[in-house]
């Protein structure tokens, strides 16, 4: 793949080498090399959902009241929930609206908070700085689960208003984050020289400031997936966020409390399907952070 | 003398940030799509109840006069009525707030109690099988979010092993202790009730674990990290072959360097225990605030909802304010650069 891409002239032979280098450091890591498989797996049974699963047709809205709170079994291996439908079957289309969710709320946010970060760094202790600073404070001046609840609650319930909630609530982190790398990095000698040749500002924020940033977005964006994940679980576990039948992780855990001690099998296998995903991203946040790490020692 | 001038300084700032943050979500709540006062009352409401309803909620007057109506409601000690209970919303969260803050304080002392020591042991014995053990709990503690552990708790404890209760803040029939501070753990031993001491306790013991566990990882986490940078310090090894004993070492001179990291993560902490707290609360029916603020959100309370984030970004805003005291006692180097300042 690398070798196919350099034949072609879109990486320079130097780059090449550098992303080799990078992935022999994370190959090293067993836990990184676990985090990658686990994310390409729950990835590649999302995208293969309709084929893979059992029973493709238990994802949404379905009644089999004969097979109702089936415990685990061979036809079964996670057993069926209330309404007779495969809780395996559901966890896996729930990996796809998880991954979703993780996926749109980071394209959103990530682009404007960056370049946020990037002006009021570069415009440190200026005007940009200061008004663009203070509003972020004002964002994070509460738990952001608090906020993307409050946010929900006054939408009408449903996954893509959960996503916009999320969204909106999520951008300071990556401006705080890009502020503080910016905002040092802006006294660099090679950005100081840059300023004096005379390159644009432009040129200084997007081609001298933010390559250096990048490292750490990347661990960001890959640890805030696992993140997003949880928070987008939580909201539709409250009811304020995708609504039965969608078969989203929250959901089936809230859907499946009502049944407990009796009928365990509704709400523990999701809330593992929870917890293997989370898991993945944070192990692979933590290898790509890594990475990182000892490129800049 | 320092320390006023520098708390005077947050304070302010806190107001300019709480006062921020009343626009921001007071503007959301009003300019996102759907008219609050129909979904407040129900979809076939009467159209005069409705009306009534915009009427008394000011939903008719411009947006930025609303707010003024608010705010001048705020320094006359209102936040206005709740459509669910029918009071002030102020009277609302002081009735439930001391049980969220119990719940939040015991969290903490589980928090700091358990993490610390934790934390301490893996980092002096590093990469050794107590160190590997420590990093898989905290692995579990980082990936499983706290409602996922409250619903495990509540299966295992509460229903199968019967360890603790696991449904509010007493039992059945047991009288609440006159309130003092409402929080029934104090104010119980403060009477002398010690059963009613006990039986409150039991009562917090698995909420404020599930909320727990989460920052008890990571603090674990960053704690051994810090413990194992400064076990390699000059400073220690000079310590050690002056020959002074292994318990001044490492209580004094190893600990309290090592606590900076963790303690300063602790504001980050905080916010996910106070966040998590709605979900919990929820869970284990705990008659707290954020219960309160979940119902309200559940049934589109304007009042309730914007009330319930103003405390608690207040709370939000006191323990973080706490946080960066407890932080420049324990490095001095901090407050000689405020003082430079």
């Amino acid at each position: 793949m690398l070798e196919k891409l350099k034949e072609l002239g879109v990486l320079s032979p130097r780059k090449a080498e550098d992303y080799k280098k990078a992935w022999y450091k994370f190959s090293r890591n067993p836990l990184s090399i676990a985090g990658l498989a686990i994310v390409i797996l729950v990835v590649a049974l999302a995208i293969l959902a309709p084929y893979v699963t059992p029973y493709p047709h238990h994802a949404g809205f379905f009644v089999d009241y004969d097979n109702a709170n089936q415990p685990p079994s061979l036809a079964h291996p996670f057993g069926t929930d209330q309404f007779g439908r495969d809780v395996l079957t559901r966890i896996i289309f729930g990996f796809r609206y998880s991954l979703m969710m993780a996926a749109t709320v980071l394209a959103i946010v990530t682009p404007p908070g960056v370049i946020l970060g990037l002006i009021a760094g570069y415009y440190r202790d200026r005007w940009p700085d200061i008004v663009i600073m203070r509003v972020a404070d004002i964002f994070v001046a509460v738990p952001p689960l608090v906020l993307a609840l409050a946010i929900c609650s006054v939408l009408e319930p449903n996954i893509f208003n959960a996503m916009m909630a999320v969204s909106l609530m999520w951008w300071p982190w990556y401006t705080r984050l890009v502020y503080g790398m910016a905002s040092s990095l802006r006294m660099e000698p090679f950005v100081q020289a840059a300023e004096i040749v005379g390159a644009s500002k432009f040129h200084i924020m997007f081609k001298e400031i933010l390559p250096n940033c990048l490292g750490a977005i990347l661990t960001k964006v890959t640890l805030d997936a696992a993140w997003v994940i949880i928070l987008g679980s939580a909201l539709s576990f409250v009811g304020l966020g995708a609504q039965p039948p969608t078969p989203d992780l929250g959901t089936m855990l809230s859907d499946g409390a009502k049944y407990m001690p009796g009928i365990w099998w509704i709400t523990v296998f999701p809330a593992i399907a929870i917890a293997v995903i989370v898991l993945g991203f944070n192990l692979l946040g933590d290898g790509i952070r890594d990475v990182f790490a000892a490129e800049a020692h | 003398m320092r320390l006023a001038t520098y708390l005077a300084k947050r304070i302010g700032y806190t107001i300019f940030v709480l006062l921020g943050l009343s626009i921001l979500i007071f503007t959301l709540a009003r300019v996102l799509p759907g008219d609050p006062a129909r979904m407040a009352l129900s979809p076939r409401a009467p159209e005069w109840a409705i009306e009534k309803l915009r009427e008394q909620l000011r939903l008719n007057e411009p947006l930025p006069v609303q707010y003024l109506y608010w705010l001048r409601d705020v320094f006359s000690g209102s936040l206005g009525e709740s459509l669910v209970t029918r009071r002030d919303v102020l009277t609302d969260i002081t009735e439930f707030l001391p049980a969220t803050l119990e719940l939040l304080l015991f969290a903490l002392i589980f928090d700091v109690a358990i993490a610390i020591p934790v934390g301490m042991l893996a980092g002096r014995k590093a990469n050794t099988w107590v160190d590997n053990l420590v990093r898989g709990f905290a692995y579990i503690g980082v990936t499983i979010p706290a409602f996922v552990f409250a619903i495990i708790f509540l299966l295992v404890f509460g229903y199968i092993l019967h360890i603790a209760p696991v449904v509010g803040r007493l039992s059945p029939g047991v009288v609440p202790p006159p309130r003092i501070t409402g929080l029934f753990t104090i104010d119980s031993l403060i009477t002398g009730n010690f059963s009613t001491f006990v039986d409150a306790l039991s009562h917090l013991i698995l909420p404020s674990l599930a909320l727990a566990l989460g920052p008890i990882a990571q603090e674990a986490r960053i704690t051994r990290a810090s413990v194992v940078e400064n076990l390699n310090k000059d400073y220690i090894l000079a310590s050690v072959s002056h020959g002074l004993p292994e318990r001044l070492i490492v209580l004094k001179y190893l600990m309290k360097p090592s606590l900076i990291p963790t303690v300063s993560i602790m504001g980050l902490d905080i916010a996910s225990l106070i966040g998590w707290a709605f979900l919990v609360e929820s869970i284990f029916n705990w008659p707290g605030m954020s219960r309160y603020g979940i119902i309200a959100m559940l049934r589109k309370d304007l009042n309730a909802i914007v009330g319930v984030v103003m405390v608690t970004g207040l709370v939000f805003a006191i323990a973080n304010i706490l946080v960066d005291i407890i932080v420049s006692l324990l490095d001095p180097r901090i407050r000689m650069v405020e003082r430079a300042k």
